[in-house]
């Protein structure tokens, strides 16, 4: 008996022993990678924020080797990109997304549609590119911004599909029952109820697309090119800002790179912004007291 | 709307039928031996696999290298990933959650092009000056050598044989790590949130440590998921293109060490697609692209069918 009580209080001091090693392993775990990533995270403020100014903003690149010069034609380009991404991404994104979230719900071709827009989102950006290159390109003969932002566009409407479907159906059912109930079309009070009760949520997430497509460097290698001049023809070579921070990190001047690590806070803070207001409106849950 | 969403199934199907189409002159030039054979360089000896110059493409040095930093990736990110979300959903104070997980959420977000310029100018000369030299160290010491060498893996055709340039493999597999470690921790958690309370109820009842109740409750019951976490991560990692082009050296050919520069498939696509000397050179491009594309279609349709079958029946969360 003695022997037996003996026994279990080893093995009860041995599974004690094993549950504090693994809390400590696993806050182990969270520090190893928190902290780095903070580390990270506040190195690339630092030098970005150390290395912007003005001309950043204002003044397009000089020749290699001059110091000072700016990413102007950077900025608009991207700009341009984004536009033309964003009016090919969300709406076909946004209507997608009511589709899956309010007419097609539950069913087997939603399913399969939502599935695909999954893995679409995990297809390489880098064969986004390629497939580009072929639609636009290729006909057209030269490479041009339409052919970038078409690229990027591509690449929103999974994302912006699966966003504006996850924030529809947050919206509370009994509200689609009251619209419903009097007498409305199914269509008007998808589009006027629903749609208009969760478009902060929609509008974020398209934001949060957006922001990301904003930083896509891959697509762009061999549809808008990049260029070192002030161009807005949608027709020719257009630079971005991330083609050009990718640029500018191989380049042996330092100016260039300083140049670069003020282009990638640029894209950081537009990020940051993207994600914390989507994470604002999410945890505001849309609707006072729904849910 | 259903025309939008049928959209997707089209771009799909564009997507892949323009990669066969563009891929098919170097499809019918050299067939499926494209991915495994090389010629011989007849004055040095050596394999030569990739020389646009003198219409040699053969692409099994981009499989190696994307495999070879993807599987370093996971190596290092898998544990620390799933010790983060165990750390996350069963132990974490819980006014430490939230900011925990924005600040994955935030590192999920930034462009591979800005990881690629932390590297170039932090993690290169780290690994060169403080890391690699460490390992050399391990790998290279007379003891191992006497003891391990057989298996192949230390001295100086090892893992870490060779120049010491920071560029490489290692380099191209730290970033990686980095990179897939918040995608593979959040959707870790996600799945392990998932686990229903009753399940962990039942077996603290029982009298089971905290530690027991996890490997009991959480974890056996959301070890698909959490495989399917890890398979998204190694698509995401397939793919990556921008920071592993920036770093792993952008040589197309294959040594055993981890410290020798390679080149990976999407890299090289990144690198030379716009000057491509020849057709050819392009079409043997997209066929590297397509067999990007399959791959990666496939890795990420079987983790999203394994997350699925775990978190099916749980409400869509956003944060």
């Amino acid at each position: 008996m003695r022997a037996r009580i003996q026994e279990n209080r080893t093995r009860n001091s041995i599974r004690a022993f094993t549950d504090h090693l693994a809390t400590a392993l696993a806050i182990l775990a969270t520090v190893l990678v928190v902290a780095p990533l903070i580390v990270i995270f506040v190195y690339l403020l630092y030098k970005g924020a150390s290395s912007l100014n003005v001309a950043f903003f204002t003044q397009i690149p000089k020749p290699e080797g001059e110091t000072g010069g700016g990413m102007a034609n950077a900025i608009v380009g991207s700009g341009m990109l984004l536009a033309i991404a964003s009016l090919l991404g969300i709406p076909i994104g946004i209507g997608g997304g009511i589709y899956l979230a309010e007419f097609g719900r539950g069913t087997r071709l939603a399913n399969a549609i939502r599935f695909t827009a999954d893995v679409l989102n995990g297809v390489p950006s880098i064969v986004m590119g390629i497939a580009a290159y072929s639609l636009v390109v290729v006909p057209m003969h030269h490479y041009s911004a339409l052919a970038g932002g078409v690229a990027l566009g591509i690449m929103m409407i999974p994302t912006v599909t699966r966003t504006t479907e996850e924030m529809l159906l947050m919206v509370p059912h009994s509200i689609r029952e009251a619209a419903l109930g009097l007498g409305v079309p199914n269509w008007r009070s998808v589009l006027s109820i629903t749609l208009k009760t969760a478009s902060p949520g929609v509008i974020t997430g398209c934001m949060l697309a957006f922001a990301r497509v904003a930083g896509e460097t891959a697509p762009l290698l061999f549809t808008a090119l990049g260029n070192q001049f002030w161009s807005v023809n949608l027709n020719r070579e257009i630079a971005a800002l991330p083609l050009q921070i990718y640029i500018y990190a191989q380049s042996p001047y330092d100016d260039q790179h300083r140049l670069a690590w003020a282009g990638a806070l640029v894209l950081i803070v537009l990020i940051v912004l993207a994600v914390s207001l989507v994470r604002y409106v999410a945890s505001r849950g849309i609707l006072k007291g729904a849910s | 709307m259903l025309l939008c969403a049928i959209s997707i199934f089209a771009i799909v199907a564009l997507i892949a039928i323009e990669l066969v189409l563009q891929s098919q002159m170097s499809w019918h030039k050299f067939g499926l031996p494209f991915f495994y054979k090389f010629n011989v360089d007849p004055d040095t000896h050596m394999p030569l696999f990739w020389d646009p110059v003198n219409g040699t493409f053969y692409a099994l040095p981009f499989l190696y290298g994307t495999l070879v930093s993807s599987l370093v990736a996971l190596a290092i990110a898998v544990p620390l990933a799933v010790g983060v979300a165990i750390f996350l959903t069963e132990m974490c104070p819980r006014f430490l959650r939230s900011p925990l997980s924005f600040l994955t959420e935030l590192l999920a977000a930034i462009p591979s092009v800005v990881y690629g310029l932390w590297a170039i100018f932090v993690l290169i000369p780290l690994l060169r000056e403080h890391i690699n030299p460490i390992f050399i160290g391990i790998f290279n010491a007379p003891l191992t050598v006497k003891f391990f060498g057989w298996t192949g893996l230390v001295g100086d055709d090892g893992l870490f044989g060779g120049v010491n340039l920071g560029l490489g493999l290692l380099a191209a597999g730290v970033i990686l790590a980095i990179m897939i470690l918040p995608i593979i921790a959040s959707l870790t958690r996600e799945v392990m949130t998932s686990v229903p309370n009753s399940q962990r109820e039942a077996v603290l009842a029982l009298g089971a440590t905290r530690w027991e109740m996890i490997r009991v409750a959480v974890l056996r019951n959301a070890r698909i998921g959490i495989v399917g976490s890890i398979i998204l991560g190694l698509g995401r990692a397939l793919g990556e293109t921008m920071a592993v082009a920036m770093v792993i050296g952008n040589n197309p050919e294959i040594h055993r060490s981890l410290l020798s520069t390679g080149h990976s498939m999407a890299a090289v696509i990144a690198n030379e697609f716009s000057e491509a000397t020849s057709d050819m050179h392009r079409s043997a491009l997209v066929e590297i692209g397509l067999a990007l594309f399959l791959v990666t279609i496939l890795v990420n349709g079987l983790a999203r069918l394994l997350v699925w079958a775990v978190t099916r029946g749980t409400p869509a969360r956003v944060n």
